[in-house]
């Protein structure tokens, strides 16, 4: 084992047989078979390969993000190298003290008050006694709980169990962390004391292993990515790629633009559009919109007619139905003197898509701009707007922040006696 | 996914390293002695102990009470049960006592079996969660219930004042008798919860199995009242001859019989490998099978 790596994995794999809980569980099925005679073949079973020939190596202090579709095997994975489950075959080097967190607040107790469970829980997640008397105050603070914590936690929310666990969590110091998807619970404040934790891990330069379906988050924290699909390791580089990779998989599933949505298209169908590209701003088909990205919307037509002045429209609308912008040739001051007969293209090129992500939808409409005439309108295509890091926040940006983010600047006039507060970390005041 | 190529049956090695950078690493050095874990992982032993302790009695209005409540009232059943009315023998010692300080050892080791027998399960979102020695949670309830039984012995040498029973040289056995009937009480009790994890079946045969026991232990009468012969089979049981002893350890009314505590002392320390070898065999798909 190099002596710079945590972490070695080799040729590691792991199988399941499947209906094998089911039938060797009653004992009485096995008398029976012990009775019917030994000879008798058993029933062959299915095996089911979790993970299959992993092999790759962190160096020590190395962030890496492990991305992949549910059920592709990021938590067994996780689950070997914590020792919980064995593999099958291969082998694992893990040099160091590990600390796993699959789960925020493992082993707490209901009947026992938040105190007595920081204990449990801390002793559990293999911390001493005496770190955690170390830390307790810094735990509780963090919590935000002080006033209920002598209190059982079966009268407390789930957002308070979660807050409660995440304080505990935040408080352990092993060489290598191993770190389920817990990002994915709780309102924006957990996610934002859980990123900026994480950022403490990261400088602090610990070797972290995180799973995350949070792009935004992987790209800014991991400096390296895994992607795991069915149970192979489909692609491992920098973060950045391997997040293109991954979700270019899911855009070839369905692509966004890909479908022009026609039912319901208005309009006296002298020119209609035929098809709708989605293209990044040097022209190549893009698999994937990320946030902050430019996006080159081609609309192709065909006029069965020869007609004058057209005027090309795009609104953009929220899932929820709302206008957030409206783009035409006819606004933008355009003059087409005329199209057709037969096929073409217009495009529209948008220089930074400044939408959070999420889905939305793009209408597109094509009229004469001197007469009252329609020739074509309400034809649709979804967009989808991936997380990126473009903004320079692993803040999972969604859409409990609006619909769009602003390149911004903030200033902060430094003041004399706050100049370098001890818990600037923790509080995620930067 | 159907898979037989050879590549993958070949025998997994799962090694972890540790530099001796600080000795908190430990925890990860590559072999992993049942011992050397227990003292590793001895403060989340505690832990584990002290929320059995804790959670036990929780909301509830006698608290730590219950802890005497149980052999008590069961003592004082079979006083009138099998005292007054079946008037089985007691080797001279007053019944309250004699009942007592069997049922005193006997509750600690039937209850323990039952609840070992479940920890396994009943925590299994920590085996599926975290990684530490299994042993660790039958072992926590073996050490947890050794409260109600110091509580109990409380109780028991109120007894011996009320009686005005001078306390002997045998009591200095005491601590070696509750040695071996915390082993023998984890031996069984791992084993179950080792064996519950695969076959349910487990939840429903330890009551039963328990009930019976009880009758082939010297709980409700004395050995001295099985035929000579019978004596040394009935301490193959390892509660027989344990149970015996504590009572002779505190009312010396009959010489001590050593024969019958060495036999339960053999078939414990035996019996403890032997569930010890199997529960580290199956540990490792725990967390799969569960």
């Amino acid at each position: 084992m190099s002596a710079a790596n945590s972490i070695e994995i080799q040729s590691l794999s792991k199988s399941y047989l499947l209906g094998a809980k089911e039938r060797s569980r009653q004992l009485r099925e096995q008398l029976v078979r012990l009775l019917r005679g030994p000879f008798r073949a058993r029933p062959e079973r299915e095996t089911i390969w979790a993970l299959r020939d992993i092999s790759f190596a962190v160096p020590e202090g190395q962030v890496v993000g492990i991305i992949g579709r549910n059920g592709a095997g990021k938590s067994t994975l996780l689950k070997i190298l914590s020792r919980i489950t064995h593999p099958t075959s291969g082998s694992i080097r893990v040099r160091g003290r590990v600390a796993s967190l699959l789960e925020v607040g493992t082993g707490f107790h209901e009947e026992l008050t938040g105190r007595e469970n920081i204990y449990l829980n801390g002793s559990i997640l293999g911390m001493r006694r005496r770190d955690i008397e170390r830390h307790f105050d810094a735990i509780v603070e963090f919590s935000g709980l002080s006033q209920f914590i002598d209190t059982p936690i079966k009268r407390f929310s789930s957002g308070m169990r979660l807050r409660l666990g995440f304080a505990v969590a935040a408080h352990l110091e092993p060489d290598i962390l191993i770190v389920d998807e817990v990002l994915a619970v709780g309102d924006a404040g957990f996610q934002k004391k859980c990123i900026s934790a994480m950022e403490g891990l990261r400088s602090g330069g610990r070797t972290v292993l995180f799973v995350s379906h949070n792009m935004a988050a992987v790209e800014n924290l991991c400096s390296r990515a895994l992607w795991i699909d069915s149970g192979q390791l489909r692609m491992d580089g920098n973060a950045k790629d391997v997040i293109k990779g991954y979700l270019g998989s899911y855009a070839s599933d369905e692509q966004s633009g890909q479908q022009l949505q026609v039912e319901g298209r208005t309009g006296t169908g002298e020119v209609r559009f035929t098809s709708v590209e989605l293209l990044n701003p040097d022209g190549a088909a893009s698999p994937i919109i990320q946030s902050g990205d430019g996006l080159v919307v081609r609309m192709h037509y065909r006029a069965e007619r020869y007609v004058h002045h057209p005027s090309f429209t795009v609104r953009l609308f929220t899932s929820m139905g709302t206008l957030i912008t409206e783009a035409s040739t006819w606004l933008h001051g355009l003059t087409i003197p005329s199209i057709g007969p037969g096929e073409g293209y217009v495009e529209l090129e948008i220089g930074a898509l400044n939408l959070i992500p999420g889905r939305y939808g793009l209408t597109f409409s094509v009229n004469s701009s001197t007469e009252a005439r329609v020739w074509d309108a309400d034809v649709r295509v979804f967009l989808d707007v991936e997380p990126s890091a473009a903004y320079g926040t692993a803040r999972a940006l969604n859409s409990r922040f609006g619909i769009v983010y602003f390149p911004q600047r903030w200033k902060i006039p430094a003041r004399e006696e706050e100049s370098a507060p001890a818990n600037d970390r923790q509080c995620g005041v930067r | 996914m159907r898979d037989a190529s050879p590549a993958y049956r070949e025998t997994p090695r799962v090694s972890v390293v540790s530099p001796m950078r600080s000795p908190a690493l430990d925890d990860h050095v590559q072999s992993h002695g049942v011992l050397h874990e227990l003292r590793t992982y001895r403060e989340l032993l505690f832990f584990l102990a002290w929320r059995d302790v804790k959670v036990r009695y929780r909301q509830t209005l006698l608290g730590v009470l219950w802890a005497v409540i149980q052999p008590l009232f069961t003592m004082a059943v079979f006083t009138i049960l099998f005292g007054r009315l079946a008037n089985l023998p007691s080797d001279g010692v007053p019944r309250p006592i004699f009942y007592f300080s069997a049922l005193l050892p006997w509750l600690y080791i039937s209850n323990t079996v039952s609840s070992a027998s479940m920890s396994l399960v009943s925590n299994s979102n920590l085996l599926t969660k975290i990684y530490f020695p299994r042993i660790m949670l039958p072992a926590a309830v073996a050490l947890s219930g050794l409260l109600d039984f110091l509580v109990g012995s409380v109780l028991l040498v109120g007894f011996f004042v009320y009686y005005s029973i001078p306390l002997g040289w045998g009591l200095l056995l005491w601590p070696a008798l509750v040695i071996q009937m915390t082993v023998l009480a984890l031996a069984i009790g791992m084993f179950l919860a080792a064996l519950n994890v695969q076959y349910r079946d487990v939840k429903y045969a330890v009551p039963f199995a328990i009930q019976l026991w009880l009758f082939v232990t010297p709980v409700i009468y004395p050995t001295s009242m099985v035929p000579e012969r019978f004596q040394r089979l009935l301490a193959l049981n390892p509660a027989g001859g344990l149970i015996e002893a504590f009572r002779h350890a505190l009312v010396p009314s009959a010489p001590m019989r050593w024969d019958l505590l060495g036999i339960s002392a053999i078939t414990t320390v035996l019996g403890f490998f032997a569930a010890l070898v199997f529960f580290k065999k199956t540990e490792r798909a725990f967390a799969d099978i569960i």
